[in-house]
């Protein structure tokens, strides 16, 4: 369960949200909205850690994130708006390597079949420098395949995807909440999640 | 532990062996550096044997700091350090495998190539065995406190100027112990 109450954000002079809280259950998903510049960004980064709110607190199964640390970030998957996979390797690699960074163990053909499901089967041996905006971001979505932690925080994940691969996407976060999984998503774009209770939460 | 660590390093290496540009010009500078030394001072033997390791740990040194703004900058523009920082493996395991990827294809070429360069200097197989060793021991730390620099003006503009102020200062033992080894 993750919960969040008070939470204040600064950005230089300006003071971005404060007082901002909710709280997802097993199984929810929270549908973070507001217009450019309005902090979704750094709310998706102080939910991870990597950004430390000004006031208030974020809490994982009712302790603090900071105090849990690594025990937070094993059930964590943070996906941002860099598509994080290197130019110089190919598709298959950049997966294979991020699990590996992850602490996670990924056979050969389960990357091959998460490639496949995002369409880039063909395409597993030609570094990733060759390939379209949207095959890289596919690629950075593909670690989502088999990704069984409990938690997603995406960020943008539907830009620069077609339809097919946006309704592919959601459908794939559809199946993480039906399996009790929580996500946190920010898109400007009207996107269908199939299954799981969808909170909204506006950032004004 | 060493599994996290390992990854790191196995994948910086395949990195840097894509990027093989990258590793050569660091070489090439040191062999340019500790080419122009011998050329520039003229043929006197006892004058070049006396210079000879404080040229070449002075050349190490700067070629040490051609390849550091890079250390982190490519994880950190990319995304790539975002995630590292969230692996649930301790930071400080993912920081050693860096430095030890930096220092296998910078320190640790450095230090092969320094005997062969140190013929140029007219030095004794003892000395070169000396020159070799010191920098198979130096190296490492050069790395390591190079890091230091590189994290603290990640993201900074003009930072590669930066971590030079930050970290020549920090490198003058390093240097004082090599070159007089």
């Amino acid at each position: 369960m993750l919960e969040a109450s008070n939470l204040e954000c600064v950005r230089g002079e300006r003071r971005l949200f404060a007082g901002v809280g909710f709280r997802l259950e097993g199984g929810e998903m929270l549908f973070l909205q507001g217009r450019n510049g309005s902090g979704k960004t750094t709310l998706l980064r102080m939910i991870c850690g990597l950004t430390h709110p000004v006031a208030g607190e974020i809490r994982w199964k009712g302790e603090t994130i900071g105090a849990l640390g690594e025990e937070f970030r094993e059930e964590l998957c943070y996906l941002g708006h860099l598509n994080a996979i290197k130019e110089e390797l190919t598709p298959l690699e950049n997966l294979t390597a991020s699990a590996r960074l992850a602490g996670e163990t990924l056979s050969e053909d389960e990357a091959l079949d998460a490639l496949e499901a995002v369409g880039l089967l063909g395409r597993e041996d030609l570094a990733c420098k060759y390939l379209s905006q949207g095959q890289k971001r596919r690629v950075a979505l593909s670690r989502l395949v088999h990704e069984k932690r409990a938690l997603w925080v995406l960020d943008e994940p539907f830009v620069a995807l077609d339809i097919a691969a946006v309704a592919w996407l959601a459908g794939l976060i559809g199946a993480h909440l039906q399996r009790g999984g929580m996500a946190v998503l920010t898109t400007h774009q009207a996107v269908e999640i199939p299954a799981g209770q969808v909170r909204e939460l506006m950032l004004s | 532990m060493i599994g996290t660590i390992t990854a790191v390093t196995a994948r910086d290496l395949k990195l840097a062996m894509r990027r093989q540009a990258d590793i050569v010009s660091v070489l090439f500078f040191f062999i340019i550096v500790a080419s122009l030394f011998p050329l520039g001072i003229g043929p006197e033997p006892d004058l070049l044997r006396k210079l000879a390791p404080g040229v070449l740990w002075v050349g190490a040194l700067l070629a040490t700091m051609l390849s550091l703004p890079r250390l982190f900058a490519d994880d950190f523009r990319d995304g790539t350090l975002e995630q590292l920082v969230l692996a649930p493996q301790p930071l400080g395991l993912t920081v050693i495998g860096k430095v030890l990827a930096h220092w296998l294809v910078s320190g640790l070429p450095l230090a092969l190539l320094a005997p062969v360069l140190g013929l140029q200097f007219d030095l004794s197989t003892d000395a070169l065995l000396v020159l070799t060793v010191s920098l198979l021991i130096g190296t490492p730390a050069l790395s390591g406190i190079g890091a230091i620099g590189a994290a603290l003006t990640l993201g900074l503009r003009g930072g590669g100027v930066l971590v030079s102020l930050l970290v020549l200062p920090l490198y003058i033992p390093v240097l004082i112990f090599g070159a007089g080894a």
